[in-house]
């Protein structure tokens, strides 16, 4: 079989789609001819991107579709690309998730909307990238083009105070890679090579080991984020438009997810073993802690901010448990927290295009006038909560499993997260969706339309689906991280 | 057959919400209803089926399978599931039935048909699932379907405050439950029910890492499972969610706060009881909050005015009694009263129902009174239901409850003693309320307004029917079937699907119970419905008295012994407080202040500050070269 150069192809699309986008001499707010473009390049792109799941060979622990080129006339800093278990399936959620971003776009207006979607596409274009890399050059360079998109979507098109949001965004998470910047030269330095899949098979020395985690550590905390670096999301979220952090919460958290387990568990496991208590007592103070914080919030927007760090909690939880049900679980709350708050952070964008705020006590009865829309903003809700047969719950059961198994007083701490998202969660519905119709909301009688009801359903059905049939995510991801597990040594933790 | 059973209600659940708006009412209420029927009848026919192959384990598909983990969808058909399925579907029928008369004005009157088809898929799902974390799913569905169902009229802020609280409350158990599901994995090595009950004997000397404390784990499991069923069946600690779950409309309480959601918990430890038998210590830790559970709900009962309240407290001290059963072993005899309280309770429930209804919504049982003659079939079934949950002979309850005591009489546990007096005791209360409430909403002076007064009148037959199915079943039960739970055959029946104390139900058949104590509870109901007429007929002015001079204590009582007011000031403010804490002064104040905020003010101060060295003036800058030369040159001399 001649084999498809499917990474390529994937990072370079969106780029094509973009010089349409340019082309067109449309200046206006509506921009119907870029629309279509960004349109048929996501579509395509998603399309595309399920060639990687369909001709993925679940039994080889290796990556696979690799492509590699040579740069710099330099036959140690090649840049290659490919999968694995671990991270196809993001590679997926990205091109999902920028689709579902084009399409909440379509009937929207906006100043400068050609600019809009071309930071979208070359956004994804750079997700696709950082996912496949393999040799940390590269992966550095897509980790930190992310940041120019992002910080024009939240600075640009933003709130009021996108400013402020926008600085605090790009300079939180440059500050973590510089460190992760100098770990790598430092590594090219040392083993002539930036390969990922070479460094995997290096064992370095404990003292080195210590100094690269904590370079590595404060990049992809920042970016997951752990407490206490994870102020900037709240106000990030709050100022971004909707579309920015549908992609924030979705995507972007997840690198740091994914960077975790990708370098400070796989590459530097001793470090790993060494640094584990202070991981789990920073992911209970991030669940407990921000929990309490989300119980008081007055903007939707924030509350849900605050929940993903949350959430967020679990997953390091499970990634540092370092055994299968640990990392399946976080890939899977990885996942699942990608459908479901950027569900949620959809529908909070619809409720804000039709009334102009997220203020939580503006709002009450709201179920009277978008009865269908608060039937899906329920299921939403409990997929947060991470109610059984959603697929929040098969994530959360799994971290919080593994961790049991190692350490239970973390576990025990961290299950009461479960009883707090449970409120804060239901009592953001209450105050918005049930009780008697506020006297703000007299005016408006529009369900939702027909783009966002087919968003929603698919959504919807994907927290069912991914709940009760994990299985269809998790058996990409077994043979990659058994590699990992095998590779760790035991803890005693 | 028996998946037909189970998933028919779902089928309604997805032909009463997405038909809604096309097909008529009618038909749709016709269709949910037939299901449910043909529901039931599967589920008599998965008996009988069962009664001739035996039990079944059916797997539909993997689930979650990661490393040594790995959970089935998969149900199982034994005698446990097979009768309790029987019992759901069967209430479930007559409740939707009911709820087609009830509900008849709602204009959302479908989707809450359709809810009760989604509730009643759940409980099925529980009952019937053959791993622990299946049965998790059915478990937190319940939870759900009850917070929709608690708050359908979401235009009542009450309800939706109580939904709230109810999913909470819920919750705080499922913790319980969670640890507990942890436990069992990392002990056991599997979720499976079967496979679990087979290993008990293997593990019941296992310790466990809990901690930094070596705990004996099947305490522990057994323990934090009971934390859950607190939850869930509302017992003492757990239980302020139940009373206020009377907020949703009264079908949904007569099935889901009184038949089948809230004995959950009982039916959990009734399916683990062989785990619960190895540990001593839950034995006795489940017979005390059983014990205090029904002491304290039948108090509180007595001074309730809320017609649906009374009743709601009064299932959480049946449920104590079933605890109290469970505790001393006799886990049949739970079952047994588990069957006939779900039928009696439900009853009670559909006949407030049905007073509500013609009361015009009125449920202060202050504003009733003398209208027995004016809704004469209603009347009757609640008397059965009452009379039937006091335990007057030859009733259901008579049967359940006194085999109860009996057992509990006949046991060695530490506690029996204290058990049994409370219990007695519990009796007595039981019969003061139910005739308190008796009395006060269909006998003495009318005290409603004329308007609402002329407007009684008895409900339609389709609410009707129901009841009078319920009240023979109230009735009968017990009589028919008590040998079916403990008679001497009882360990030919049980002993494959529970514990069976094969000691006590041999002492029990060869009637070591003194005459005195089995009549007992009887001479109690006498004694306390003579004392009641008594107050209310006789000396009704001594009745005024005695609340006077003891107002405290009914004060404390009529508000509940305070315990949301409790919770309010050491559990929910001080949440809010440290939530506000946490924002205001950790993250905007610490984090912000010193981490981004902080750097960028430095830099930019630092910014000014050395900007303003560059004044221009020729002799400062002569002055910083002359200082800068001598502390270099200094520097210089000092070191070398």
């Amino acid at each position: 079989m001649i084999s498809l150069p499917i990474l390529p192809i994937l990072i370079a699309l969106p780029l094509i789609g973009l010089v349409f986008i340019f082309l067109s001499s449309e200046n206006d707010e509506k921009a119907e001819q870029s629309k279509k473009s960004a349109l048929w390049t996501s579509t395509s792109n998603f399309f595309l991107s399920l060639y990687l799941p369909i001709n993925f060979d679940k039994s080889i622990p290796h990556f696979q579709f690799v492509n590699s080129f040579s740069w710099f006339n330099n036959d140690s800093l090649r840049f290659s690309l490919g999968v694995d278990g671990l991270s196809m399936p993001f590679i997926v959620l990205s091109t999902f998730l920028i689709l579902a971003c084009i399409i909440f776009i379509l009937p929207q207006a906006k100043k400068n909307m050609k600019m809009y979607l071309a930071s979208f596409l070359v956004l994804e274009s750079f997700l696709i990238g950082t996912f496949s890399a393999l040799d940390l050059f590269s992966f550095y360079i897509f980790f930190e083009s992310i940041l120019i998109p992002m910080y024009l979507i939240i600075g640009f098109w933003g709130g009021e105070r996108r400013v402020y949001s926008a600085y605090k965004f790009f300079l939180y998470t440059l500050l973590g890679s510089v460190l992760m910047l100098i770990a790598i030269i430092f590594l090219y330095q040392e083993f002539g090579t930036i390969s990922i899949p070479k460094l995997l098979d290096y064992t370095l020395p404990f003292y080195i080991q210590i100094w690269l985690w904590i370079a590595f550590f404060s990049s992809f905390a920042i970016k997951i984020p752990m407490w206490p670096f994870h102020t900037w999301l709240p106000d990030a979220h709050v100022e971004a438009p909707t579309e920015g952090s549908v992609i924030l919460a979705g995507i972007l958290l997840k690198l740091g997810g994914y960077g975790f387990i990708r370098f400070n568990l796989s590459i530097l496991p001793d470090a790993s073993i060494f640094f584990t208590p202070f991981i789990y007592f920073l992911s209970i103070v991030a669940i407990i802690y921000t929990s309490y914080i989300a119980l008081v919030q007055e903007d939707m927007k924030k509350l849900i901010a605050y929940s993903s760090v949350a959430h967020m909690g679990f997953v390091t939880l499970g990634i540092f448990s370092a055994n299968i049900q640990g990392l399946h679980g976080a890939i899977i709350q990885m996942i699942s927290h990608g459908i479901i708050s950027a569900a949620l952070f959809f529908s909070i964008g619809s409720i804000y295009n039709r009334y102009k705020t997220k203020r939580i006590d503006f709002f009450g009865g709201l179920n009277l006038k978008l009865p269908k829309f608060s039937v899906v903003f329920l299921i939403f809700t409990l997929g947060s909560i991470g109610l059984p047969g959603t697929s929040g719950f098969v994530g959360e059961y799994l971290t919080l499993l593994a961790v049991y198994s190692k350490n239970t007083i973390v576990a025990f701490i961290s299950t009461i997260g479960v009883i707090l998202s449970a409120s804060y969660m239901l009592k953001l519905y209450k105050r918005v969706f049930l009780g008697g119709l506020s006297k703000n909301l007299d005016n408006k009688n529009d369900d939702i339309n027909i783009y966002e009801l087919c968003l929603y359903i698919v959504l919807v059905l994907l927290i069912f689906i991914i709940g009760v049939k994990p299985g269809l995510i998790l058996s990409y991801t077994t043979s990659s991280l058994e590699r990992i597990i095998q590779l760790y040594p035991i803890s005693i933790f | 057959m028996f998946l037909l059973s189970i998933f028919l209600p779902l089928l309604s659940y997805f032909v009463c919400i997405f038909l809604n708006k096309l097909v008529k009412d009618k038909t749709l209420n016709f269709v949910s209803c037939g299901l449910m029927v043909l529901s039931t009848i599967c589920s008599i026919l998965a008996f009988i089926f069962f009664y001739l192959n035996g039990e079944k384990s059916l797997v539909i598909t993997n689930w979650i399978s990661s490393g040594s983990l790995n959970v089935d969808w998969s149900l199982n058909l034994n005698l446990l599931t097979a009768t309790m399925i029987i019992m759901v579907n069967f209430v479930s029928t007559m409740i939707h039935v009911y709820s087609v008369g009830y509900m008849s004005k709602d204009p959302r009157r479908i989707i809450f048909m359709g809810y009760l088809g989604l509730f009643t898929f759940f409980m099925l799902f529980l009952v019937s699932s053959s791993n622990l974390i299946q049965l998790f799913v059915g478990w937190e569905g319940v939870g759900l379907t009850s917070y929709l169902l608690i708050g359908f009229w979401s235009h009542k802020d009450e309800a939706n405050k109580a939904s709230l609280k109810a999913f909470v409350a819920n919750r705080v158990g499922d913790f319980g439950l969670l640890i507990s599901l942890f436990t069992i994995f990392i002990v056991f090595g599997t979720i499976n029910i079967n496979e679990i009950l087979l290993l008990v004997n293997s593990h019941s000397q296992s310790y466990f890492n809990f901690f930094g404390f070596q705990v004996h784990s099947i305490t522990l499991i057994v323990v934090t499972m009971f934390v859950g069923c607190m939850g869930k069946s509302a017992q003492f600690g757990l239980h302020v969610w139940l009373p206020d779950a009377m907020e949703g409309p009264t079908p949904v309480s007569a099935l889901i706060h009184a038949a089948t959601m809230v004995t959950a918990g009982v039916f959990l430890l009734i399916l683990m009881s062989p785990l619960i038998e190895t540990s001593k210590f839950s034995q006795n830790l489940i017979l005390l909050v059983g014990t205090i559970t029904c002491l304290f709900a039948s108090c509180v009962a007595i001074f309730q005015n809320d017609i649906k309240r009374i009743i709601a407290y009064s299932t959480c001290s049946q449920l104590g009694y079933m605890f109290m059963a469970i505790g001393v072993s006799a886990y049949s005899v739970a079952y047994f009263h588990l069957l006939s309280h779900a039928f009696f309770k439900a009853l009670l429930f559909l006949g407030a129902g049905s007073v509500i209804h013609s009361m015009s919504d009125e449920q202060d049982i202050k504003k009733m009174g003398g209208i027995y003659n004016r809704i004469p079939l209603t009347y009757t079934s609640v008397l059965i239901g009452s009379l039937a949950l006091m335990g007057l002979p030859f009733l259901s309850g008579y049967f359940s409850k006194d085999l109860i005591l009996e057992f509990i009489y006949l046991s060695d546990s530490d506690f029996k003693i204290f058990a049994f007096g409370i219990g007695i005791f519990g009796v007595f209360l039981t019969s003061l309320y139910s005739s308190r409430l008796l009395i006060r909403v269909f006998h003495g002076e009318n005290n409603s307004d004329e308007k609402v007064y002329a407007h009684i009148h008895e409900s339609p037959m389709i609410m009707l029917v129901p009841v009078v199915i319920l009240a023979f079943f109230s009735i009968f039960f017990g009589m028919i079937f008590h040998n079916f739970f403990a008679g001497p055959s009882i360990e030919t029946i049980w002993s494959k699907f529970m514990f069976v104390d094969s000691e006590i139900h041999q002492a029990y058949s060869i009637g070591s119970v003194p005459k005195l104590i089995k009549k007992l509870p009887l001479i109690m109901i006498f004694f306390s419905v003579t004392v009641v007429l008594l107050f209310y007929f006789k000396f009704s002015r001594t009745m005024q008295m005695l609340k006077e001079k003891l107002r405290f204590f009914v004060k404390f009582f009529h508000n509940k012994c305070y315990i949301d007011e409790l919770y309010e000031i050491i559990i929910i403010k001080p949440s809010y407080y440290l939530g506000r804490g946490f924002w205001k002064s950790i993250d905007n104040d610490l984090i912000d202040n010193l981490g981004p905020n902080g750097i960028s003010r430095f830099v930019s101060s630092l910014g000014i500050k050395v900007s303003k060295l560059q004044s221009g003036y020729l002799y400062h800058y002569v002055l910083s070269v002359v200082i800068g030369l001598t502390l270099f040159i200094s520097i210089y001399i000092y070191i070398f």
